[in-house]
């Protein structure tokens, strides 16, 4: 089984797109791994060490360009690990932080990029424990590399998609899109990355804010909306729980400016990366009551109810379209290919 | 010397059962003076026949060219001949043999027959006014069947047992309602209601007399037709149309009509004597005639110079359009935005007030959704006869099979995304579902579920194997492999069109396929569309392309044709200056859009490479200012092409250039986009680019396949995909291969377009299942 699904492959771009090839990817290296791979394929890991409950994770970050507006490839590792042990319901603690240069990287990049890791720790409330630098050939890496790995302690229970059920509100903390279109607007001098900036921010404090809140309990699951998009958290958790996830695009935070560039671009903002935007499955009663609490921090303050968990056969995702007509949501399997005859 | 009489078993295949066979049997005997019995049976009905041979042979011919309208009679077979001394004095229908499958065959849904339009017509008749009126001869099938085997409990007239009359015509084997399923009458069957948003204003005939007022008034009406609801306005009254076209939110998509009868058709439109047979015909298919001008608000179907008209296709639509003066009704689909046609009463009154004032509907449910058919029919001095093109094929042709040449392998094909169909293979019929609509829409989808197995139930086959397009994100291509199948074969799309089309027409050996639409996955996973294929039903490989021009924004490029005609002219110029220059619908674009366009193209961000004709006629539209952005399918080329009249004299066509690399030849449509440029520099008529566009496009498939067929050593040419629904491009290659000393086919019963896409996957998957047996037969043994 294994050997077919290698055999005459290599890999393609559309490996790392967050669709449907990355998804069979990890598949792949958890069965290649065996009986050493103990992941549940949440965000981060959970493991218990002496009585004491932890959640570890791991993430490589290739940035292009890895300076962009607002931000650079030392703020996103940052907040991509942190988030991904916030939503877990874990309180981030430690990274490490691995680097790779190209040759002829100016220093000055270089210590731009440090600046950043930094201040995005010290806003997150974590401390960096453990670090590497390697330097390749020019040509072996494209600029500048990052993969920081995290651990994180755990004040309540672990949050789960298991615990997802039908009935659930799904909220979103604030716009989607903006990230993608920010950098490619950078990358290849579109013009909109003055109006469009990427969302890129650590999240675990709104996180603890919901969690302290008295609507916590109600918050059955989190996710933050990166790679693949909000098409691909859908699908994760259609997969995952056996429901149909039903949005209604009339509700989705999208920024004019995004809305304008992704029609121009022909990019459906539901497809798009982030790197600040958070998804939540919450009981239905007290959507409201978390909706609020996030409103009131700075990177909740768009926050919205965008659809609902609803029984079904399982592995579609609904979306009502401002027409009234509902369509399937399709799990891309990489990039967007063309369907229309 | 008196000739001694015979005794012949006679065999009949096709659709043969439900139909009022076995009383024209009866009937016809008793013209022949002929004498024995006739039964149906498990295999279609046997026959067995006592008399003079020459009165025997003149029997059976008549068999097959006199058959009840709703027959199709496939075969008709002496099993068994003898001489025999004694005859049987009479001729009987026989009790039939009810086991087995051939009960379950299902015919499409027919027009009311004239015998039943007469009663319907005539005051002193029982059924007077009675819009349910059928007989074996005639009315719904498909569309009211909800399972096996096909019996009245099995329709959803289950629910209305029938009087004492219409029981004993029912009974009778020599009346005309002989086991006719639907049959009632106004005090045992259905009723019509007509209501409001309130609640019901009126029942019976009181109903029909009202929305008929209401039409004159210039309200809009939802009807329920045979297969869905109709929405209906007054096609004469500017202001109603108007009305409709504001409610629907549709500015441009052509509405189809529905006349009240060949007379009125005429008012309208100019039909051929081969348009009238197919309007007249018992499928009563929307056709596509060549509009009077003038003659309906231009609102009807604006840029346009066909228009759909059908003649009434129930006793229904008779008495909606029996009022002097109200004898043209716009019909189009009831659906709400992009929706699939509403079939169900509950959905009708809770949706379609926001579209019409007053429903028209009745408790006959209809259990299977099914939409108009649309065919045009085209003609040219040198064709022999008129080509019937399918745009649709359902309501009156589902699920009525394709025969092909080739026993088939037990397969089901679930179409492409778009326009889908299912086929289903049982030895050489290919049965092809109704119209089931785009899949990415849950309803729908849901839909072609439900087909699948509402099909396969029908005629008790079991499908081993399932066959799907090659695009991996397909909901079909999922679908397929959750089925519990043997095997399922993806089926590369335009080698499913070309199958399709080789399979209708009963070819085999190798073929050059000519398979001009919009998008299809690729082996190598871009995007096709504008191939030039040779091989069979087995493989094919791909010999000649149009070159490929960056879809901007992917299938964005397709609602916004303007993306295309950008890419292309900035292809074919070279620069953003060159191209504002040249094209002047393309400088009042935003200099931020052309900008991101343009990086779009040069970056191939979110710009994939298409080889895609249909992108070429949209990017054409678009450059001569014609049709920026479509608010429906492939509006760019359907006015592109409408600028021609239907007149489809060749003109003075551009050139294409060729670009041969090692792997095939590229078609270079760059050459052209600069001579559209000139001449429109040049202030040309832009219906005379459009017919030198066209004619160039005619000119390099007749240049590619005639060097194609020398070395590829085959003169049989098919023409297929969704482009080939253009008039002028099916007839003119046609005429032209043929000239030019090629076989060459088009289709002629199934669509073209990816509605007939479903044959083709059959097709394909079943010879590989064939060549995998054989060569397990005879290769080499590997284990
Ligand atoms: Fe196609
Ligand atoms: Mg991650
Ligand atoms: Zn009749
Ligand atoms: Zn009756």
């Amino acid at each position: 089984m294994l050997n077919t699904t290698i055999a005459d492959q290599e890999i393609v771009l559309d490996h790392g797109t967050g669709a449907r090839l990355s998804r069979e990817l990890v598949e792949l290296t958890a069965e290649l791994l065996g009986d050493v791979y103990v992941g549940e394929m949440e965000d981060s890991a959970i493991v218990r060490t002496a009585g004491e409950q932890l959640a570890i994770t791991t993430d490589s970050f290739v940035v292009d360009p890895p300076l962009f507006g607002n931000g650079d490839i030392g703020k996103v590792a940052v907040c991509g690990t942190v988030n991904d042990l916030a939503v877990l319901g874990a309180e981030p603690r430690y990274l490490t932080l691995g680097v790779i240069l190209e040759t002829g990287l100016p220093l000055s990049r270089y210590a731009t990029v440090l600046r950043s890791v930094g201040e995005a720790a010290r806003e997150a409330g974590v401390v960096i424990v453990a670090g590497d630098t390697k330097v390749v050939r020019p040509g072996e890496a494209d600029q500048i590399y990052l993969n920081t790995a995290g651990i994180g302690v755990f004040r309540r229970p672990p949050l789960r998609m298991a615990h997802v059920r039908a009935g659930d509100s799904i909220l979103l903390t604030g716009p989607i899109g903006n990230h993608t279109v920010h950098l490619l607007s950078v990358r290849e001098g579109l013009g909109f990355e003055r109006d469009v900036l990427s969302d890129c921010a650590p999240l675990n404090g709104l996180i603890a804010d919901v969690s302290r809140s008295p609507f916590g309990q109600a918050v059955h699951s989190i996710r933050d909306v990166t790679r693949g998009g909000l098409t691909a958290v859908m699908h994760e958790y259609a997969r995952a729980t056996g429901l149909t996830p039903h949005l209604v695009e009339e509700a989705l935070p999208i920024e004019r400016a995004v809305r304008m560039a992704c029609d121009m671009l022909g990019i459906n903002p539901m497809n798009a990366a982030n790197e600040g935007c958070l998804c939540l499955f919450v009981q239905q009663a007290a959507a409201d009551g978390v909706l609020e609490v996030l409103r009131g921090h700075p990177y909740g303050r768009q926050a919205v109810i965008v659809g609902t968990m609803v029984e079904g056969e399982g592995g579609e995702v609904r979306v009502t379209r401002p027409d009234g007509r509902v369509d399937l949501l399709d799990e891309l399997q990489g990039a967007e290919l063309p369907r229309l005859c | 010397m008196t000739v001694r009489s015979e005794r012949w078993l006679i065999r009949v295949h096709g659709l043969v059962q439900g139909v009022g066979f076995r009383p024209f049997v009866h009937q016809l005997a008793e013209t022949h003076g002929i004498t024995g019995w006739v039964l149906n049976d498990t295999l279609g009905v046997q026959a067995a026949a006592y008399g003079p041979p020459p009165a025997l042979g003149t029997f059976l011919a008549a068999l097959r060219e006199q058959a009840p309208p709703l027959a199709r009679v496939d075969e008709t077979r002496v099993e068994h001949r003898e001489p025999v001394d004694e005859a049987p004095a009479r001729f009987e229908i026989r009790q039939s043999e009810r086991a087995g499958r051939t009960d379950t065959v299902v015919a499409p849904d027919a027009h009311i027959c004239d015998a039943c339009l007469r009663e319907v017509f005539d005051p002193t008749d029982r059924r007077h006014r009675y819009p349910f009126t059928n007989c074996t001869h005639c009315g719904p099938r498909y569309s009211i069947i909800r399972g096996l085997p096909y019996d009245r409990a099995e329709t959803s007239m289950a629910s209305f047992a029938m009087c004492e009359r219409c029981s004993t015509e029912y009974h009778d084997p020599l009346d005309r309602r002989y086991h006719a399923q639907p049959n009632a009458c106004p005090d045992c069957g259905p009723q019509v209601t007509l209501s409001g948003p309130e609640g019901p204003r009126a029942t019976g005939d009181e109903a029909v007399t009202a929305a008929v007022a209401a039409l004159a008034a210039g309200r809009v009406v939802a009807v329920k037709s045979v297969g869905g609801y109709h929405l209906a306005v007054d096609a004469r009254a500017e202001a109603a149309v108007a009305r409709l076209r504001r409610r629907k939110k549709r500015d441009w998509k052509p509405f189809a009509v529905m006349a009240a009868d060949l007379t009125a058709v005429d008012t309208v439109a100019d039909p051929t004597r081969a348009e009238s047979t197919l309007l007249t015909s018992p499928a009563r298919p929307i056709v596509l005639l060549t509009k009077r001008r003038g003659a309906l608000p231009e609102t009807v179907a604006p840029r346009n110079p066909k228009l759909g008209v059908m003649l009434p296709c129930s006793p229904l639509h008779h008495l909606l359009l029996d009022r002097p003066g109200l004898d043209v009704l716009v019909m189009t689909s009831a659906n709400i935005s992009g929706q699939p046609i509403v079939y169900r009463d509950l959905e009708a009154l809770t949706d379609l007030f926001e579209v019409a004032d007053l429903v028209l509907h009745h408790d006959r449910d209809i259990e299977v959704r099914v939409d108009d058919s649309v065919v045009l029919c085209a003609e040219h001095p040198d064709l022999a006869e008129p080509l019937t093109i399918f745009l649709r094929r359902s309501r009156g042709y589902a699920p009525y099979p394709v025969r092909v040449a080739e026993e088939q392998e037990p397969v089901v094909a679930f179409g492409a995304e778009l326009k889908t169909t299912i086929a289903l293979a049982d030895g050489t019929a290919v049965y092809l579902s109704q119209h089931i609509g785009d899949l990415k829409n849950h309803q729908t989808a849901d839909s072609h579920g439900q087909t699948a197995t509402h099909l396969t139930g029908l005629y008790e086959l079991r499908p081993r194997y399932v066959a799907c397009d090659l695009h991996p994100d397909f909901r079909t291509t999922r679908f397929s492999a959750a089925t519990p199948a043997e095997r399922v074969y993806p089926v590369q799309h335009h080698h499913a069109h070309m199958a399709s089309c080789i399979a209708e027409n009963r070819l085999s050996g190798p073929t050059l396929g000519v398979v001009f639409d919009g998008a299809g996955y690729g082996v190598d996973g871009t995007v096709w569309g504008g191939e030039f294929l040779v091989g069979d039903v087995t493989a094919v490989d791909r010999v000649s392309w149009l070159r490929p021009t960056p879809l901007l924004g992917g299938d964005r490029a397709v609602r916004e044709p303007v993306r295309s005609g950008f890419a292309f002219a900035l292809d074919a110029l070279g620069d953003d200056d060159a191209v504002t220059a040249a094209f002047p619908v393309l400088g009042r674009l935003a200099r931020r859009e052309r900008h991101v366009f343009g990086v779009m193209f040069h970056r191939r961000i979110n710009a994939p490479l298409a080889s895609s004709m249909g992108r070429l006629f949209d990017a054409v539209a678009a450059l001569l200012g014609i049709c920026s952005l479509a608010e429906y399918e492939a509006q760019g080329p359907i006015e592109l092409e409408g600028l021609l009249e239907r007149d489809l004299t060749l003109g003075e066509g551009y050139p294409f250039g060729e670009l041969t690399g090692q792997d095939g030849t590229r078609v270079d449509p760059r050459p052209v986009i600069r001579r559209v440029a000139e001449d429109l520099a040049a202030g040309v008529d832009l219906a005379e680019i459009s017919r030198r566009f066209h004619t160039a496009v005619v000119d390099m498939v007749v240049r590619r396949c005639t060097a194609l067929s020398r070395v590829h050593r085959t003169d049989q040419v098919v023409l297929s995909g969704g482009v080939f629904l253009n008039e002028f491009l099916a007839v003119n290659c046609l005429v032209e291969l043929r000239r030019a000393g090629l076989a060459a086919y088009g289709h002629r019963l199934v669509p073209c377009n990816d509605g007939g896409i479903s044959l083709g996957q059959v097709t394909v998957a079943s010879s590989r299942i064939g060549a995998e047996r054989g060569s397990e037969k005879n290769g080499p043994r590997t284990d």
